[in-house]
């Protein structure tokens, strides 16, 4: 479980997040959505222990990350998995050799048992063919799937995805969002998405913290979203006139 | 105040290239993968380079020596200073600053922006370390490159002179033997070895602290150039007043 409370963090004159407490839980995925600009990227990257931030607290199952010493902090970041936006993944290895990495870097496991776990993961993520492809061989959904590979391979206690379905077309969009939720139930993890993809609130979204302007403006889950009569959120989440009916005819047929 | 932040920055960065260093088993891979691309892959250009330029200079002083009191061993002697001294170190680090520089910079700048810099940074991996600690000691080789192009050189002046009719081989090997001083080699290497630190790192930290796109990356590859340039040209006047002045 991951908790923050107060979370305060300037760039210059520029006041980013303004005062955010809220927690994620385990086995869950949690949402962070927003328009852009509304302090996602920067929230996550305090939530990661990127930036320092100059008020509030962030836990990480009852340790304050502001307090972990040098060694804490580096054990905890092995226990974190991360996909980003754009994947990134080295492109001067091949996808086994990707998800290998942090298995390198951080275990003193042999070859043979490197290589079993990267089978292992790529099997989950359903890629068996793809271990000496370059990166730059493979599709923007298979690179995704290689990322969340990569994330979960050193058995994460935390996983992080930024914007994990932009670039993706709708169908493979579904396939990550329920990949991430199958491995966040499956092992247990806290998972934390930033998004504004309207079809992962729906899907995934067990807990939802919408952020606006700096400020946690609302909270809740994809059940709840519908109901809600917060006008920003009402207004980001349901821009689109087919999220306006949809959102119309739940409330009909739960009334 | 911005150049002394810079400045500072830099300095910062070469204190973090030492810290928290990554895994030897890891680092060795990346070691002899930047030996391969910075080093042997720089040997052509450079072997080609300093055979012609070594040639051109033993054209030109053959042609611009008039007076027939001035012995024939001169284009050999001229060859041999010029190329130890100034070409091969000097000449060939500016070229190397073009080559390697702008490779450095755009592939760490290209894993700035593709965000795979941060993906180390949050594995907990000292990214300054991993990324050009091997670069710098890959660059530990470069007066390997540069031997190569003193003997290049002075051996592309021996081709143009003989076979060019602009002296005999006699003169030409005479003029290499003459009044050598063997501080001069020790000085050409001092300076090899300070380029070296200073390719490696100049080009590392304009890729590592570029911000924005594509576009960007190739702006802090021609700014790379043009400051390791400026920077060598400097180092090489003061290291010049200090070791031989």
């Amino acid at each position: 479980m991951i908790e923050v409370k107060d979370l305060h963090k300037s760039f210059g004159d520029a006041h980013i997040l303004k005062g955010i407490s809220t927690s994620f839980d385990t086995g869950k995925t949690n949402l962070i959505i927003g328009q852009s600009g509304s302090g996602k990227t920067v929230f996550l990257k305090c939530l990661l222990g990127l930036y320092d931030f100059e008020q509030g607290e962030i836990t990480y199952d009852g340790k304050v990350l502001s307090k972990m010493s040098v060694d804490e902090k580096r054990l905890l970041r092995a226990e974190i998995g991360m996909v980003f936006q754009g994947s990134a993944l080295f492109d001067s290895m091949t996808i086994a050799e990707n998800i290998m990495f942090p298995l390198q870097m951080f275990t003193k496991q042999s070859k043979s048992e490197m290589e079993d776990r990267v089978n292992i993961v790529l099997n989950r993520v359903n890629l068996t063919d793809a271990h000496n492809k370059m990166p730059s061989e493979a599709s923007g959904g298979m690179q995704k799937r290689v990322a969340i590979a990569r994330a979960i391979v050193n058995n994460p206690r935390y996983l992080f995805c930024d914007e994990p379905n932009s670039g993706l077309d709708p169908k493979t969009a579904i396939v990550i969002d329920n990949l991430i939720r199958e491995i966040t139930e499956e092992f247990q993890i806290t998972t934390v998405i930033n998004s504004h993809d309207m079809n992962s609130v729906m899907e995934i979204g067990e807990k939802i913290v919408f952020l606006k302007d700096g400020f946690k403006e609302w909270e809740g889950s994809k059940d709840t979203i519908f109901k809600t009569d917060n006008e920003a959120v009402t207004n980001f989440v349901y821009s689109s006139e087919l999220f306006k009916k949809v959102r119309r005819m739940y409330i009909e047929e739960n009334e | 105040m911005k150049y002394l932040h810079n400045i500072g920055t830099y300095f910062i960065m070469i204190k973090n290239m030492f810290r928290k260093p990554t895994k030897w088993s890891v680092m060795k891979i990346l070691i002899l993968k930047d030996i391969d691309d910075l080093i042997i892959g720089s040997l052509g250009i450079v072997a080609f380079i300093s055979f012609f330029v070594g040639g051109v200079v033993a054209i030109q002083t053959s042609l611009n020596i008039s007076n027939p009191l001035i012995p024939k061993y001169l284009v050999g002697f001229a060859t041999r200073q010029s190329i130890i001294l100034e070409f091969a170190p000097t000449f060939i680090s500016i070229i190397m600053a073009g080559k390697v520089g702008s490779f450095i910079t755009s592939s760490i700048g290209t894993m700035r922006v593709t965000e795979q810099i941060d993906a180390l940074e949050v594995m907990g991996i000292n990214a300054i370390n991993y990324l050009v600690f091997p670069k710098f000691i890959a660059l530990t080789l470069y007066p390997f490159i540069i031997s190569i192009a003193m003997f290049l050189g002075i051996l592309g002046g021996l081709a143009a002179c003989v076979y060019g009719g602009y002296g005999t081989y006699e003169d030409y090997i005479e003029g290499v033997q003459v009044d050598f001083i063997p501080f001069h080699m020790a000085y050409a290497f001092i300076k090899t070895m300070a380029f070296a630190f200073l390719l490696a790192t100049i080009p590392s930290y304009y890729g590592y602290f570029m911000k924005g796109g594509a576009l960007e990356v190739g702006k802090a590859s021609t700014t790379s150039f043009v400051w390791t340039s400026v920077i060598i040209i400097l180092v090489n006047y003061l290291l010049t007043s200090l070791l031989l002045g």
